[in-house]
């Protein structure tokens, strides 16, 4: 409850931000939101020499849609932005089924949906999300920004790719196809829990057909799991219950779970099929009385 | 004119609480919240494993550290005789560990420094080498005669067993199995958890030199106990030690114990003298302060076919931890677990215990329970279950065939209790209308064609509750009864000290209530205090729901000595004889004439301004009570349960509760103990429990880990009550606090299992993690023990 | 003023950096130095001695702490004492007037939403956050904005009922 000692800054700019981390050659770390850092600080289970706190630059706490469709969240905008988002809802549902159930509502109102993210819990609601998605990072650093796509961008527990000297900066995720659709299901014991199995579909509809599919999975590996692949039979036809089976089937077989207390590794793969089924056959449901 | 019971706040008024005024302004007074003049703040090194043998302890980086301005070792503590203390249970705790750590998270040194920050610096400073050794994680282990032995610095301790124990009456129990139609077997563990309250342990001691007296705020159920285990263990006369209980941010069992980190700020305050506060952190207090539970249970019941219980076998291994330290009446090795089957008209029992050490935290404190009741009851209500199944019966029905009937009280239970009162049909009937019990059976198989798996559990008990009598409950020779001062000043206020210690029971507004009841002062004009051993009697303290049975009529008995006195003094006022005097409540007037009274507060004024010829001035008194009974309350709780057969999710549909503990000094009060313990119930029945890896490494030692319903899963609740007055209590109660939680888990296991019933499911130990219920449903097997740690694929 | 811990005011030790930072806490500005190690939980308790805020556990999930940050409800053992620069806090003791208590306090009372009182200060304020964008919430919205505290006497029944008390009030006197 009582961190080790560190230094702190608080830029106006990322460019300044940035020049701090530089500096600190791997040794600072980006406080955005808090929500995880914080803790694992003061149980000195990390102590990093320097933090960057990036809550005082202007201009990053958007959440928007552009003219194009694609969907753009600033480094700053916090979970709680996300619920009951009438903008997330039309164009990201999996993103506005999830928002309320990440960690409590709290934390909600301070942590960030990057934040979460760069953190690549294998846990993480918003890593799953932005995979099934297909969504991507921008990353600022001296040079300028890149894009970083979500399968390179986490590459294992707790580890993304960004470099020492460079700060996410925003999501974007793409303008769909068609009609987006999606849902994210969790199951977790109580509120706040970590997860034992979460399940986050994103489809692209062009009327009742499917024109693209995403799924992603937290909880059952040690990293975010995509299972899109997995979810490719979907493409081109209706979503059928045998082709609900079929998917569900697949994607669970992606799962990597381990036994633990929350379950058999046989238990996880039967929640995340069940997950898959159950939120298939409502986005079928509902494609069904769009047509 | 009598005054209105109810308006002056007297017995059965829902009366708003005198403490809240503070609370709900941020102005409550924890242990954290006080402030001393030149505090220092004290941390902890624990161990981080569970078996090892110290090699060394180095403190010199420590001390480079500025603001560090003391470091205890074990060693330290050695050379004044405070290695090792007493524990509850005529066993030793290690204070900081010297020879060996014993489980994971023992305290092994302690920084003082000049914030808690660089204490905590201080602590990551020391060096501790240690050679591990293997740890013994259960009692299964424990028992193998080559297992390595925790406690070798015990002489005549050969191997890991703490006891072996017995009561009942073995004789007739076989008996009765021989003469059984039906034997019916039950095979539980009830898993260790952690009584968990919001605010965790800690204190200040202050040792001021110049005087020679010790103060030592801090978070404890029984203040006294701890002065008398102050002046023995730290060698301090009595009567300059003063223990001051401020508000408690929650108890449960888990303050009643003396912990090493109060014993270690007393020495750090003697040795600096100044103040040094300790307060615990979470981890702290969930990785090394008393547990509850942690116990298999195992047994068997003869039955007639008809459904007549003849007798009943128990056995319990428990799981000590490292040290015994139960808190728990000395006279028992495993508290009440014999008050079994009270509820039942039971012919013939026996029960055989046999306790273990193992490389765990020590504890075994009673969780929001009178001694181990909880795993009795638990047993009891599932092993009940299991015998109405067994025979085909209903469950209501074997229950009401067997629960003792009103006209039998006084009953002798099988193990030797007297209980002696209550309606356990009516209740029943009570519960059962309310959960809509008699269309259930064909709701539930309607479910299930369906595919929905509905259950109802019940669960129905008495318990213990108000140790003692002092001939058979003392804790070290210590004997259980309780205690009230009552001052009435001329005005006619009064100020009520008792020896009891309130965690969020409102005792600064029931007690003020019994007052009122008594005397007819409002209970606005009775301030209340505990805590403090310098002003108030000596008592035990508050757990086992004793403080209403003891302490609440001790308050009753002491404004009786009160009101005694006033009427000599109102005959005097009124120039009769004591014996023409009559009392309506807050007033006494002359038989023959109604008119011409006084009211309690005239007499008090008198008592300080015009007392009869040879009274002592003055209207104060105090009073011991030493209860001739323990109160026997009863509760039937009835849980609905929908099981998600593709998860193992369950949801809780409905909750009935039906309790009966005797007169409600303040129903809104009341009302609230029962949800809280049925939360604590559902609690433990879905998630909340502690366990430990091969190696000794505690899973829940964090609320990470350590799971605690939020509101959003917690159900709504749906009370009832009955009334049958205590036959021997001054004003008629009963305790309450513990009822839900000791009868309430087996009612939500009791229903998740009923709702698996049909598919041969015969157990489900707790915690009922969904994996845990879908694994049953699928498999149609029992889940026994506790859930894995990590195994890996 | 030097603001570290407790009554500990005199300058830090050598190499020890602190920053000097100006918050509004219930509605009036303090201005303290503090390193920047110090959790803002602990500023407020021991720096400013408002111990109405309680640490209830290490791992930023008991909500004893809770506090309203610009309006928000944030876990103030969740945030440094630095990152409050210039902004504006509201604890408990900011929630009654001198005279006149909040409705959210007086239903906690009416109701008798608390017991121990540990975890009060937070539900109340996570109630008011609440109250401030539903005036009229359901029982299961109020479950679900309290999710992020933790309460182990009540069973919760009681702190819902409190809220919806305290929501009628605030509705009558809105009107």
């Amino acid at each position: 409850m009582y961190p080790s000692r560190f230094g702190y800054e608080a830029p106006k700019t990322i460019d300044e931000a940035i020049a701090i981390l530089d500096k600190y050659a791997g040794e600072a770390k980006v406080l955005s939101g808090g929500q995880s850092l914080i803790p694992v600080i003061k149980l000195r289970f990390a102590a990093p020499e320097m933090l960057v706190d990036i809550n005082g630059i202007p201009g990053l706490d958007y959440n928007r849609v552009d003219p194009d469709g694609s969907i753009h969240i600033g480094a700053l905008c916090r979970h709680e932005d996300l619920e009951n988002n009438e903008l997330m809802e039309k164009h990201a549902p999996t993103i506005a089924a999830a928002a309320p159930l990440v960690s409590d509502p709290i934390v909600r109102t301070r942590g960030t949906f990057v934040g979460s993210v760069c953190h690549a819990d294998p846990q993480g609601d918003w890593a799953a999300t932005m995979t099934a998605m297909g969504g991507h990072i921008v990353a600022q650093g001296p040079n300028g920004t890149r894009e970083i796509a979500m399968n390179d961008f986490v590459i294992g527990p707790f580890q993304n790719t960004l470099a020492y000297n460079e700060i996410a900066i925003e999501a974007v995720i793409p303008a769909p196809k068609g009609v987006r659709v999606g849902s994210y299901l969790k199951l977790e014991r109580r509120v706040g829990d970590f997860a034992t199995a979460s399940v986050a579909v994103s489809l692209e509809m062009n009327g009742e057909t499917v024109i693209g599919a995403g799924i992603a999975l937290a909880s059952v590996g040690g990293r975010t799991i995509d299972a899109t692949a997995a979810a490719q039979s979907l493409v081109g036809n209706k979503i059928t219950p045998e082709l609900i089976a079929e998917v569900a089937a697949a994607v669970a077989a992606t799962a990597e779970p381990r036994t633990d207390h929350r379950g058999s590794s046989d238990y996880k793969r039967q929640i995340v099929k069940t997950f898959v089924t159950r939120i298939l056959t409502g986005l079928a449901t509902t494609s069904q009385k769009a047509a | 004119m009598a005054l209105d019971e109810i308006k002056i706040g007297g017995l059965g008024a829902s009366r708003r609480r005198v403490e809240d005024n503070r609370f709900i302004r941020g102005k409550g007074n924890y242990v954290d919240d006080i402030v001393l003049p030149g505090m220092l703040h004290m941390e902890l090194l624990r161990s981080p494993l569970a078996h090892a043998r110290i090699k060394s302890i180095d403190v010199s980086k420590a001390y480079e550290i500025p603001g560090v301005r003391l470091v205890l070792t074990g060693e330290m503590m050695a050379a004044r005789n405070l290695a090792w203390m007493p524990t509850l249970s005529y066993d030793t705790q290690a204070v900081l560990a010297t020879d060996k750590v014993r489980f994971q998270g023992q305290e092994v040194a302690a920084v003082i420094a000049d914030d808690p920050y660089i204490a905590k610096d201080a602590c990551q400073a020391i060096v501790v080498e240690y050679e591990q050794l293997p740890a013994i994680v259960n009692p299964f282990q424990a028992m193998e005669s080559d297992s390595v032995v925790i406690r070798d610095d015990k002489e005549n301790q050969p191997g890991n067993k703490i006891f072996d124990w017995e009561i009942g009456d073995k004789a007739a129990t076989d008996k009765a199995f021989a003469e059984a139609d039906v034997v019916s077997k039950m095979e539980l563990h009830y898993p260790r958890s952690h009584p968990s309250p919001m605010e965790t342990c800690g204190s200040i001691a202050d040792f001021n030199r110049a005087t020679g007296k010790l103060t030592v705020y801090m978070t404890s159920q029984a203040p006294h106990i701890v002065r008398a285990a102050v002046a023995m263990v730290a060698e301090l006369p009595e009567h300059m030690i003063r223990i001051v209980s401020p508000d408690l941010g929650g108890g449960f069992g888990n303050k009643v114990p003396i912990y090493p980190g109060y014993v270690v700020a007393i020495l750090a305050s003697i040795l600096t003298e100044v103040p040094v506060k300790w307060i615990e952190d979470k981890t702290g207090n969930l990785i090394s302060t008393g547990f509850g539970r942690d116990v298999y249970l195992q047994g068997e019941m003869a039955l007639r076919k008809d459904g007549k219980m003849l007798g009943m076998r128990m056995k319990t291994i428990s799981d000590h931890g490292a040290f015994y330290a139960d808190a728990q009446p000395s006279k028992f090795k495993i508290g009440l677990m014999h008050s079994a089957f009270a509820a039942y008209d039971l012919p013939a029992a026996h029960l055989e215990s046999v306790g273990y050490y193992t490389n765990k935290a020590p504890g075994g404190v009673a969780y929001r329970c009178s001694f181990r009741v909880t795993e009795a009851m638990f047993f009891q209500e599932r092993m009940v279950h299991a015998a109405a199944n067994d025979l085909g019966m209903d469950q209501a029905e074997f229950r009401r065939m067997n629960l003792v009937k009103d006209d039998m009280f006084p009953y002798r239970t099988a193990f030797g209790f007297l209980t002696d009162s209550g309606q356990y049909g009516k209740c029943l009937d009570i519960g059962m209308k309310a959960i809509g019990y008699d269309t259930y059976k064909a709701e539930q198989a309607e479910a299930r064609s369906r595919g929905k798996l509905l259950g109802i559990g019940i669960s129905t008990m008495t318990e213990p509750l108000g140790a003692g009598n002092s001939r058979e409950y003392d804790i070290l020779g210590i004997k259980m009864f309780d205690s009230a001062e009552l001052r009435v000043h001329m005005t006619g206020k009064a100020i009520l000290r008792t020896g009891a210690m309130n965690q969020g029971q409102g005792h600064q507004t029931t007690w003020a209530q019994i007052v009122a009841h008594e005397l007819g002062i409002p209970a606005d004009d009775v301030t209340v205090e505990e805590g403090d051993t310098d002003t108030a009697p000596f008592g035990m303290g508050t757990y086992a729901s004793r403080s209403t049975p003891v302490a609440g009529a001790a308050v009753a008995m002491v404004a009786r000595k009160i009101r005694a006195k006033a009427r000599k003094i109102a005959a005097h006022l009124l120039e009769v004889s004591e014996e023409d005097i009559e009392w309506e409540l807050g007033r006494f007037y002359v038989r023959s004439n109604k008119e011409r009274g006084v009211t309690i507060q005239d007499c008090a004024l008198a008592a300080y301004s015009n007392m009869p010829d040879g009274m002592e001035p003055g209207l104060e008194n105090n009073a011991y009570y030493d209860p001739p009974n323990l109160t026997w309350p009863f509760a039937a709780y009835f849980v609905k349960v929908e099981v998600d057969a593709e998860t193992g999710v369950w949801d809780v549909l409905k909750v009935v509760a039906v309790d009966d503990c005797g007169v409600r000094i303040n129903p809104m009060i009341v009302e609230a103990q029962i949800m809280g313990g049925l939360t604590e119930a559902y609690a433990m029945a879905s998630m909340q429990y502690q366990t430990y890896d091969d190696q000794g490494n505690m899973i829940g030692a964090n609320y990470m880990d350590y799971l605690l319903p939020t509101a959003w899963e917690t159900p709504g609740f749906e009370l009832h009550e009955v009334v049958t007055p205590c036959p021997h209590h001054p004003i008629g109660a009963k305790g309450v606090g513990e009822c839900a939680t000791v009868a309430g888990p087996a009612a939500f296991v009791n229903a998740v299992v009923d709702a698996l019933g049909h598919l041969g499911v015969r157990n489900i130990d707790m915690p009922m993690m969904p994996n845990r219920v879908y694994e049953a449903l699928t498999t149609g097997k029992d889940i026994s023990g506790m859930p894995p740690v990590m195994m890996g694929d | 003023m030097t603001s570290l811990y407790d009554e500990v005011q005199a300058p830090p030790a050598e190499g020890v950096p602190t920053r000097r930072v100006t918050i509004k806490v219930n509605g009036a500005d303090r201005t303290v130095d503090v390193e920047p190690r110090l959790l803002l939980a602990h500023l407020l308790r021991q720096g400013l001695k408002l111990t109405g805020t309680h640490s209830g556990c290490d791992s930023s999930n008991c909500g004893a702490c809770v506090i309203l940050f610009d309006g928000r409800p944030i876990k103030s053992c969740t945030m440094l004492a630095v990152q409050a620069d210039g902004h504006s806090l509201e604890t408990v003791e900011g929630l009654a007037s001198a005279s006149e208590l909040h409705p959210i306090q007086e239903g906690f009372k009416e109701e008798h939403g608390l017991q121990c009182g540990f975890c009060t200060p937070g539900m109340m304020l996570a109630a008011k956050a609440l109250l401030e964008v539903n005036d009229d919430p359901t029982e299961d919205e109020i479950r679900w904005a309290l999710s992020g505290n933790l309460c182990r006497c009540t069973g919760y029944q009681n702190i819902v009922k409190s809220v919806l008390w305290a929501a009628k009030k605030m509705r009558a006197e809105a009107n």
